[in-house]
């Protein structure tokens, strides 16, 4: 188990040095001077904010410096949590326009995911074989699996917002309101969440279901459910035996979709443009604020990672094979 | 008599048409005896062991019947037959090493097993029924992967015989197993017996040397029929079919171990089994065939429990 | 073996339905260009018409035409999704290949690679390279894509290939001093083939999807029109608010019905192959 884990940390410590790493290297790569090519193509009004910010980023990146202390320098003001300053929301620094937009995107994601997982997963375990549920359950999920997450999002903004005006269509709570601990406000935040939260958990629902569906048919013809059935066991504990064992399967492939549901999340957040990191990282993109983009890029990766370790900790705990030390989990 | 197996015919379903892979076999098992049931692989001796307990998804029922402890058992329906598994007839699998669920406790898993069909669980009998096996009471809250692979084999012989079924069928338990472990394996399914764990038992492999030093009676099959059925000291020494003969005469001596490849001794292969031609299906390979084997032969009982299904016997 | 996977193939629903769909998006994607005239972006009508006989799927703000937006923007979409989807297998393939049937500590090095990439939110990383180069083309946004999404493509073909390793047809061909190369080449690609073609399917979908995201966020290609970039466009002038539902509605529909069908093809294909799935 602690080789388990060792490996595991090893790899996600290794993911986390190159994307620093990448991070550091792309705007180098890029021909010319970056801060001034940077603050050419970004939109800051004012020219006192441009000659400050030239300043601060000469310093920042230290080109004056040998580049692996420019490289040092770059891990060090990372630890620091120095991200740099918006271009676009001059200026506040990247660090704290990122947190404040963390706890909407998590507010999506986290319910989405975990929700859509669940649901999915004894969807998929009620169709497998059971025909008149699979030749239902099946062709639907196929279709919203396929569906992009952003076209979903539209659609249903579109046809809830603007056709039947049911929900709204933009923002994480509405312009009258100002962010206070009462329980309209909450109630309004709940409102504005639940178009982006439905899109998100649908798309993400029918993968869950096909992937149920087709692990727990194989685990319904291993050999011990054949064991079981050749004892007279009942139709309901195999069943629930296999759906058991293919939870397992299910839980690595929870960690290996986490990438796509993120960005399944981006996508949505901007259709809505629900307050969270998707809707920053347009903004970075149309403004050319690139050390926006480049703090939203490390927060993703560190809590892709951070997901993915607490995935780790849950296999451990469910399959007991991983603890006895015998075998590895799969991925 | 325990069992009695009446003209049973099994097929398969296959794309091209049906696999008659059980055509027309009887027999009979008394209290307390050993069967074993011999035969180069696709002779349906598997097929006749799945039969009689659970057949699968593409196996039907086309005829004939089987009657266990008076009651005629409805192998043709899954759900119907479900009542007699495990408590009247049980299995030892082939895959034992794969046969227990890898994420339950195994005395979990029994409990459970057990519980799903309204039985008790007696602690004590299983206990001592462990010990028998030579294995230790704490096996119970292991997990299966935490077993070596004889464990696991002893652990499942356990298990399938707890309910004191009156047929246990033995589907090629001992093939992937070496010579120590498998006269282990032999002797103590001899003790279940004598014991009275289980009434009968029906031992399959494809090696006969080792069902003689099981089995009252060997049953030989061929291509989907009875062959030649006696008791195992007549088969070994004194065959009448001539496809036991040569099967008998291709083991280095009785009581080695045959390797698969030794089967191959006889020249030619089995016939195919989804349209076969009428009469006996060895005769392609028969060193005797001549013209009466265009029609089929009837097995006869050519001594007292000795029947013979060939024309040059009878 | 081949004539029975064409017996079956002809036989199964999914395959036809999904192929079906595909051949007939493909076709207005490959001939649909060359029957319209004046290039996707011209403005030629009147403003946000609806569809009608004129321009089939309508007009834009800007009096743009729909259909040929459509229909060009189909042909990126397929020309991303298979240079993208192509360019992760063969990776997927090289690196799935070397590190099976290699072993030792080629195999950890690249298993490390594998992983890495797999747990790297691979997305994020298309934000930052499409974001830092300013002009962009569909082959490029195809290259960017391949380049992150083949780790799983490479760990199953390494599994697959590391039990084909061990058996007695390509032991004969090591012992018989054929080189590595010739081996993967000769005895283990022929016998997993089936399995490529279904992991070049599901990277094709894949890489699809994640282009329309790219597409959506400003990051698409700034030389062609795409199904993608309508989305986007759409969204940036607020189609939806103004009721433009057959600017955003086509677009969307298109993506889904070439990914939907990709996927009930790539089942279709895997009952085809694989005879167990196969229904009686």
């Amino acid at each position: 188990m602690r080789r388990y884990f060792g490996r595991k940390l090893l790899i996600y410590g290794l993911t986390f040095f190159m994307a620093v790493t990448v991070n550091w290297l792309v705007p180098r790569l890029m021909p010319g001077d970056p801060v001034a090519s940077m603050l050419a193509r970004a939109r800051v009004a004012q020219p006192e904010a441009q000659e400050a910010l030239r300043v601060y980023y000469n310093n920042l990146f230290g080109f004056d410096l040998p580049w692996w202390q420019q490289y040092l320098n770059s891990w060090g003001s990372l630890f620091r949590g120095d991200f740099g300053i918006s271009l676009w929301a001059f200026p506040t620094p990247v660090a704290d326009l990122l947190t404040r937009a963390v706890p909407y995107s998590l507010a999506l994601l986290v319910p989405s995911i975990l929700l859509s997982w669940v649901v999915g997963n004894r969807l998929g375990a009620l169709a497998a074989r059971r025909k008149v549920l699979d030749n239902t359950v099946l062709p639907v999920s196929y279709v919203l699996t396929a569906t992009p997450y952003l076209w979903l999002a539209a659609l249903m903004a579109w046809g809830f917002g603007v056709v039947w005006g049911i929900f709204p269509v933009a923002g994480g709570y509405s312009f009258s309101m100002t962010p206070s601990f009462t329980w309209d406000f909450f109630a309004d935040l709940l409102w504005h969440w639940l178009l982006p939260f439905s899109s998100l958990f649908l798309v993400a629902l029918g993968g869950w279901a096909i992937g149920m569906r087709n692990v727990i048919i194989y685990e319904l013809e291993s050999d011990y459910a054949n064991y079981m059935s050749a004892l007279g066991a009942p139709q309901k504990l195999i069943r629930r035996y296999a759906f058991r064992n293919a939870v397992l399967p299910q839980i690595t492939g929870l960690a290996l979709q986490l990438g796509v549901l993120v960005a399944g999340a981006l996508v949505t957040e901007i259709v809505f443009s629900y307050p969270g990191l998707g809707s920053l990282i347009l903004a970075a993109i149309q403004n050319k604020d690139f050390f926006l983009l480049q703090g939203a890029f490390l927060f993703i990766v560190l809590g892709v990672l951070i997901a993915n370790f607490i995935i780790d900790v849950v296999y451990v705990i469910v399959d007991p094979r991983t603890r006895v030390g015998m075998a590895g989990a799969a991925a | 008599m325990t069992l009695e197996v009446d003209d049973l015919r099994v097929y398969y379903r296959t794309l091209k048409g049906d696999v008659q892979a059980l055509d027309g076999v009887s027999f009979g098992l008394r209290d307390g005896e050993i069967l074993g049931l011999a035969g180069e692989s696709g002779c349906g001796k598997t097929t006749l062991g799945k039969a009689l307990i659970r057949l699968d998804g593409r196996m039907k029922h086309v005829g004939g019947s089987v009657t266990l402890d008076g009651q005629v058992l409805p192998i043709g329906e899954d759900a119907k037959m479900n009542p007699y598994r495990f408590k009247q007839v049980s299995l030892i699998p082939q895959y034992s090493m794969s046969a227990m669920n890898p994420t339950r406790k195994i005395g979990r898993m029994v409990r459970e097993l057990l519980e799903s069909r309204r039985e008790k669980l007696d602690l004590d009998e299983l206990h001592k029924r462990l010990e028998l096996v030579e294995l230790p009471k704490d096996v119970l809250g292991k997990y299966p992967i935490e077993l070596s692979g004889g464990m696991k084999q002893r652990m499942v012989m356990v298990i399938s015989t707890l309910l004191n079924p009156s047929l246990l069928i033995a589907d090629e338990i001992t093939s992937a197993l070496d010579v120590s472990t498998q006269k282990a394996v032999v002797t103590t399914l001899k003790g279940f017996r004598d014991r009275g764990f289980v009434k009968s038992m029906i031992f399959i492999t494809h090696d006969i040397s080792l069902t003689n030093q099981l089995a009252d009676t060997i049953m030989v099959m061929y291509a989907g029929k009875l062959a030649e059925k006696a008791p195992a000291s007549t088969v070994v020494n004194a065959p009448k079919h001539p496809y036991t003969q040569l099967l008998i005469s291709s083991l280095p001596e009785v009581g080695v171990r045959y390797a698969d490849k030794r089967l191959t001794g006889i020249p030619g292969n089995p016939p195919s089994l989804l349209k076969p031609e009428p009469g006996c299906r060895f005769r392609a390979r028969c060193p005797l065939a001549f013209e009466k084997c265009a029609e089929d032969p009837p097995p006869v009982e050519v001594e007292k429990d000795h029947v013979v299904a060939c024309w040059k016997a009878a | 073996m081949r004539w029975e996977a064409l017996y079956f193939a002809v036989r199964n629903t999914k395959l036809l339905v999904g192929a079906g769909i595909i051949l007939v998006l493909l076709g207005i994607g490959v001939i649909g260009p060359f029957f319209i005239e004046k290039p996707p972006s011209e403005y030629v009508g009147m403003q946000m018409q609806p569809p009608g006989a004129e321009f089939w799927l309508g007009t834009n703000t800007f009096g743009q035409d729909l259909w040929a937006q459509f229909v060009h923007g189909l042909r990126t979409t397929f020309l991303v999704g298979a240079l993208g989807g192509g360019i992760a297998a063969v990776i997927g393939m090289v690196v799935g290949f070397l590190a099976g049937y290699k072993g030792g500590w080629i195999d950890e090095i690249l298993n490390m690679l594998t992983n890495i990439v797999l747990v790297l939110p691979t997305l994020a990383v298309l934000f930052i390279l499409n974001a830092y180069i300013g002009v962009r083309s569909a082959g490029m946004q195809a290259l960017f894509i391949g380049l992150t999404q083949w780790p799983w493509a490479a760990r199953s073909i390494r599994a697959q290939t590391f039990s084909l390793r061990g058996r007695d047809f390509v032991d004969l061909a090591r012992l018989s001093g054929v080189g590595s190369g010739r081996i993967i080449a000769r005895e283990i690609a022929p016998n997993m083939s089936s399995y490529l073609l279904l992991t070049f399917i599901l990277l094709f979908g894949g890489s699809i999807l994640i282009a329309s995201s790219l597409d959506f966020i400003g990051l698409g290609p700034t030389d062609a029109v795409s199904l993608g970039l309508m989305l986007q466009q759409a969204h940036q002038w607020s189609a939806m608010h103004l009721g433009l539902w057959w600017w955003f509605v086509p677009p969307g529909a298109g993506i889904t019905l070439i990914v939907g069908a990709l996927y009930v093809a790539n089942v279709g294909l895997d009952e085809v192959f694989n005879p167990k799935l196969r229904e009686l």
